[in-house]
């Protein structure tokens, strides 16, 4: 809502205030002040001319010599207008003006011929393009005949004018008006708002004898209102209104539109004109839309009506789209003579529909959709039925013809002192109160410390004790309610375990020397099927997807945080930064139904993903680049922060390379996947060799035991024991680990490996792996004997399960 | 004798002082202490002597070979840590080289701010709660007073699932269902960070995703002014023990009074500059307390229970305290900007 400071004086006193003090007042009490401009501040030395004589430039086809007479002189001035013409009332900057952008005007030589200033077109002075009337839109604004030459064009134009833009909350929908704004004004600065003079002459003519109004359904239309105003000469508005349309952002088009729409921003209350004559049955049918029913609106889109809009027919076919736009079959238009003037309250959710569904907003629309003031409806019509007497020339046939079912009672809400201050925390007395509800202009009784409001039907957001408490608050000033802190009993704040889990296992990877990221939870519908964890796989869950994305690449929950991962180390390595390593801690978006109905299972997902190179001392020729090993042991150290032992086997996984590529499992089920990405995939992301890990962290974070139980620390010597074997170069050494610690018992206490070898001296296709047998007993020493023992039964086990030998 | 045994001391500590390492030195020691040496050899002649010398001669006898093997130890000693610092000179190193670097990681900056807010909550005896992402509209909206048709939802255009599911627009559907959780009859003090979803193109200030925090204390009494007392606490935490808070009447559907908070800028300490467009003002959070429909929907008696809520804009906050222009750079990931943010 712009907020023309001009206008507004009209009806509340803002003398004595600046207005960027009365911004800062406004915005600190509830509306806030997005912007303060003024229309033009620099248009000086700008007079009205009279064109005198205009007449080709001799040496320029397009160019105009016009001798313009501001009252104390005549200059010769070059106009390139199309439209200028002699006897025009037109702009003209003289030497020494400044114009809007810092424009200088001088004295100048234009094809041979001396011009002595410049012919202003309405832009050039400041105004915005959009809202120049259409007729001056391509040359030069020219004045009414009767104004005075030589009169400074910045008081005509209103060119000192300050206009404040208001961004209104939903709930202010009161402050979409020039009296809303007032009422608002005079409560921060206590004073009085002056009402418009809504009175007007009529002929001996009767409306109810002219036209006759129909309501079909009282709930969606409880008031209309037709009067009539006949003989209107369709011309420009007067140039004061017209300054305050544009000062508005709307454009003005002719005295009766402008009227309308005039009188909408002073009320916050949408009129409609249509032409009498066009509505050629003289009678007015409110009902709703059929659907298919068809309308042409003012914008000249033809409109299928889907049947649940309000429409106002002529008793056969729609002329207008309630609250919304009117028809082309009922347009006032250049030789309109009779007027028919609607002033109507629909009903807000309807009209918010309708606005909706034919994506149709407009000031009328804006108005009803939030709700209007029902009692204004009956003053805009008459306001707007005196301006047209005034400023159309129309005479005002005798009474309106209404249908009228309209509540216009005024809401009471009770409030009483304690409460409000128990509330606030403040101590606000009973006199404070009752005088901030006279600045409110809200009516009330009060009796003592009770007060019963009642609440302005402009006010349509105030119904309840909390937005009494509001309005109390915020002229009261927020910054007078002191600091306290909350009284309630005192709690511990306590991250829960899992918290700390996250926490600590997100330190764990910083440490390892991952960096965290976050990436977006939408992704493409191609990387949902991408790089998915068999632990996911296996449970049958789709996407989910977006009813209405904005973008194929936004269009999918993701099912994995991988591609995400690998999509950010692509865009790093295209930027040179080619050794990453990140992790992410994150949700992924499970459901169990294709066509979605009910929300999906969302779990936390701990992901990570590396490239390059891992470790690099240059001048000491060390160099490792991230491998398998790099990977599964940040998995492991995972594992190993939540007191967990992860069982790793070789596995097939799409997206991965089929040799070097594990499922992580956990008691017998699967849990993640760690692995090189498939060549494939490398390639498409341009990346090298990559590596990644995925674990379904929630799962394992469940897992967790929060307290483990004591274990004695050993005072018994331990024992340890060599295990070399020669087996398959297929076999896989962890299998052999699992049959040592298995075929050891219970003395085993760690089994390590610390040499793995195959070349030379060994035969071709088998490869030797060497053990470390840890025994220890906490409670005793143990004994030559049964050490032996457990060692011959793993050699025994490996010969028997691996087809090992010992190496000699 | 006498004369002789001082002449062997003599002798020897000469030669003592002559050895020049340690296996001379060796020699030394064996040539006057060991079985065949000179002094042996005079112990052994002891009995010859009147047994009026044989103490006093003895006596002298074992001084000298003490004070032999103490001339022995001290050289000895010289030696050896001559040999030891010859050795460690042979060790030196060039310092100046290179360290072996240690890859260090770090947290994603929102992860900062989130754990920083988590922390300062914490300590006021705050409760974390999480929510789902994929929202009921019943959550997301009706719970917190914003029933089908209410204009506010004009001013979140949000990305459906369903016609009843969506990507939560904010995280204020956690408030709705911790109040549910507490049975309408315990007080609560919670946070929620999470992820929250608009349907906004991308650009400096735009982000389809982002991350707000939700506050809620529920409790018999709560007063705007507590409202008050807590986030200046917070804010002065956040941002310096000398900030200000001022408050601004603002709307949110599910607080009533609803306002905003701003914080005096820390860029020109409140003067005035161009990052708080010369207000001397930042917006850091909106606020109100409950609504009596939210606490009533989710089965507090108004009558009895009252609140405040406020939730604030991760990014926004990341962006004020460390000047961060884009938004966007928290989701591209770039190394060279998460590498910058290291927790203090």
């Amino acid at each position: 809502m712009y907020v023309s400071l001009n206008w507004l004086k009209q009806y509340v006193d803002i003398d004595n205030i600046t207005p960027e003090e009365l911004a800062e007042r406004i915005t600190r009490s509830g509306i806030e002040v997005e912007s303060i401009e003024r229309v033009a501040p620099e248009s000086t030395n700008v007079v009205v001319g009279y064109v005198e004589s205009c007449e080709q430039h001799p040496n320029a086809d397009k160019l105009n010599l016009c001798q313009i007479n501001v009252g104390t002189e005549t200059y010769q001035i070059i106009c390139g207008a199309p439209n200028i013409t002699q006897g025009q009332k037109i702009a003209a900057a003289l030497p020494g003006a400044r114009l809007p952008g810092g424009v200088k005007i001088k004295k100048a030589k234009l094809r041979g011929v001396e011009s002595h200033g410049m012919v202003c077109s309405l832009q050039e002075l400041g105004i915005d393009e959009k809202f120049v009337p259409k007729e001056f839109a391509e040359g030069i604004f020219v004045f009414p005949e009767d104004t005075e030459i030589g009169t400074p064009v910045a008081e005509l134009l209103n060119l000192d004018d300050v206009i404040l833009e208001l961004g209104l909350t939903p709930n202010r929908a009161d402050a979409m008006s020039m009296l809303g704004v007032a009422y608002e004004v005079a409560a921060i600065l206590n004073k009085e708002v002056k009402q418009p003079e809504e009175t007007y002459q009529t002929s001996d003519n009767k409306a109810t004898d002219l036209v006759s109004v129909k309501v079909e359904d009282a709930e969606l239309n409880p008031y209309y209102g037709a009067f009539v105003i006949e003989d209107v000469t369709i011309a420009p508005s007067p140039l004061w209104m017209r300054n305050y349309l544009m000062a508005a952002g709307i454009r003005p088009i002719n005295n009766v539109v402008d009227i309308t729409n005039y009188v909408l921003l002073v009320y916050g209350q949408p009129l409609h004109a249509f032409d009498y004559d066009k509505v050629a049955t003289k009678e007015i049918v409110v009902r709703s839309a059929k659907e298919g029913e068809k309308i042409q609106t003012l914008d000249d889109q033809e409109r299928t009506l889907k049947g649940d809009e309000i429409v106002i027919t002529n008793g056969n076919e729609p002329i207008a789209l309630a609250g919304v736009m009117g028809g082309a079959n009922s347009e006032v238009s250049d030789d309109t003579k009779n007027v028919l003037l609607e002033a109507a309250f629909f009903d807000a959710r309807a009209i918010r529909r309708s606005s909706k569904h034919h994506n149709l907003r407009s000031e009328a629309s804006a108005r009803y959709e939030k709700g209007i003031d029902p009692n204004r409806v009956q003053r805009a019509g008459a306001y707007a039925a005196r301006l047209l007497a005034a400023y159309a020339g129309g005479k005002v046939a005798q009474g309106v013809v209404a249908f009228d079912e309209l509540n216009r009672e005024e809401k009471q809400v009770k409030i009483d002192t304690a409460s409000v201050n128990n509330r606030l925390g403040t101590t606000i007395s009973d006199e404070e109160i009752a005088s901030i509800l006279t600045k409110l202009q809200f009516g009330f009784e009060q009796d003592n410390s009770q007060f019963t409001v009642s609440v302005p039907t402009r006010r349509g957001d105030i119904s309840l004790f909390e937005d009494m408490l509001e309005e109390i608050a915020r002229i009261y000033g927020y910054d007078n309610i002191p600091y306290t802190l909350p009284e309630g009993e005192a709690f511990a704040g306590k991250l829960t375990t899992k918290q700390h889990l996250k926490r600590q296992l997100k330190q764990y990877l910083q440490g390892a020397g991952l960096m965290e990221t976050i990436t977006y939870s939408l992704t493409s519908k191609v990387r949902t099927e991408m790089l998915v964890s068999p632990d996911v796989l296996e449970q049958e869950v789709f996407p989910v997807k977006l009813k209405m994305p904005m973008s194929e690449e936004h269009s999918h929950l993701r099912l994995s945080i991988i591609p995400e991962l690998v999509d950010t180390l692509s865009y790093n390595v295209a930027r040179n930064q080619e050794n990453l390593g990140y992790f992410e801690f994150g949700r992924v978006f499970l459901s169990k139904e294709e066509q979605i109905t009910e929300q999906p299972t969302e779990t936390a997902r701990l992901a990570g993903a590396l490239t390059g190179t891992w470790m690099e001392q240059p001048w000491q020729q060390e160099k490792k680049s991230v491998d398998f090993y790099v990977a599964k042991g940040i998995v492991e150290g995972i594992f190993a922060q939540l007191d967990l032992e992860p069982v790793f086997q070789q596995a097939q996984v799409d997206g991965y390379h089929p040799g070097r590529t594990a499922t992580v499992s956990l008691h017998g089920k699967v849990v993640g996947v760690v692995g090189q990405l498939h060549p494939t995939v490398q390639k498409a992301f341009d990346l090298k060799e990559t590596y990644v890990f995925d674990l379904d962290i929630a799962y394992l974070m469940d897992q967790y035991e929060e307290v483990p139980s004591f274990r004695t620390i050993p005072r018994h010597p331990s024992v340890t024991r060599d295990i070399a074997l020669v087996v398959d170069e297929a076999a896989h050494a962890g299998d052999i680990q699992r049959t040592i610690q298995e075929a050891g018992g219970a003395l085993v206490q760690q089994v390590q490996i610390f040499d793995v070898y195959q070349g030379e001296h060994m035969e071709a296709g088998k490869k030797s792996i060497a053990y470390t047998v840890l025994y220890q007993d906490p409670t005793r020493t143990l004994t030559d004997e049964e050490v032996e023992a457990s060692y011959n039964n793993i050699i025994e086990n490996v010969k028997a399960k691996h087809d090992a030998e010992l190496r000699s | 004798m006498r004369e002789k045994l001082e002449a062997l001391q003599a002798e020897a500590i000469e030669k003592v002082q002559q050895a020049d390492n340690l296996q001379s030195l060796q020699d030394v020691r064996v040539a006057y202490l060991g079985k065949k040496g000179p002094i042996t050899e005079v112990l052994r002649g002891m009995g010859k002597l009147s047994p009026e010398e044989r103490p006093v001669i003895g006596e002298l006898a074992n001084k000298v070979r003490e004070a032999i093997a103490t001339a022995l130890d001290n050289k000895k000693n010289l030696l050896e840590e001559a040999a030891l610092n010859e050795q460690l000179q042979k060790e030196a190193i060039d310092v100046t080289l290179p360290g072996r670097p240690v890859k260090a990681g770090g947290p994603h900056l929102l992860t900062s701010i989130i754990e920083e807010v988590e922390d300062l909550f914490l300590g006021m005896g705050f409760e974390i709660k999480e929510g789902p992402e994929v929202e009921t509209d019943y959550f997301n909206f009706e719970a917190l007073n914003l029933p089908q048709d209410h204009p506010a939802r004009d001013m979140q255009d949000s990305f459906y699932v369903t016609d009843h599911l969506l990507l939560r627009t904010q995280t204020s559907p956690v408030q709705a269902r911790t109040m549910r959780e507490y049975d309408g009859n315990k007080a609560i003090k919670m946070i929620c960070p999470g992820i929250v979803y608009r349907r906004d193109t991308d650009d400096a200030t735009h982000s389809h995703q982002f991350t707000q925090i939700e506050g809620l204390l529920v409790d018999k009494n709560v007063r705007m002014s507590d409202l008050k007392g807590v986030l200046l606490e917070f804010s002065r935490k956040l941002f310096g023990a000398d900030r200000e808070i001022r408050l601004r009447p603002s709307f949110f559907p599910f607080t009533e009074p609803s306002v905003e908070v701003d914080v005096t800028c820390k860029v020109c300490d409140g003067k005035g500059c161009n990052v708080c467009k010369h207000t001397g003002w930042i917006e850091i959070l909106g606020a109100g307390m409950v609504h009596s429909n939210v606490l009533r929907m989710s089965g507090y008696d108004p009558e009895e229970y009252s609140g405040f809520a406020f939730g604030m804009g991760v990014e926004r906050i990341a962006m004020l305290k460390y000047g961060v222009d884009d938004i966007r750079h928290f989701y591209t990931n770039d190394v060279r900007f998460l590498s910058q943010y290291h927790k203090a």
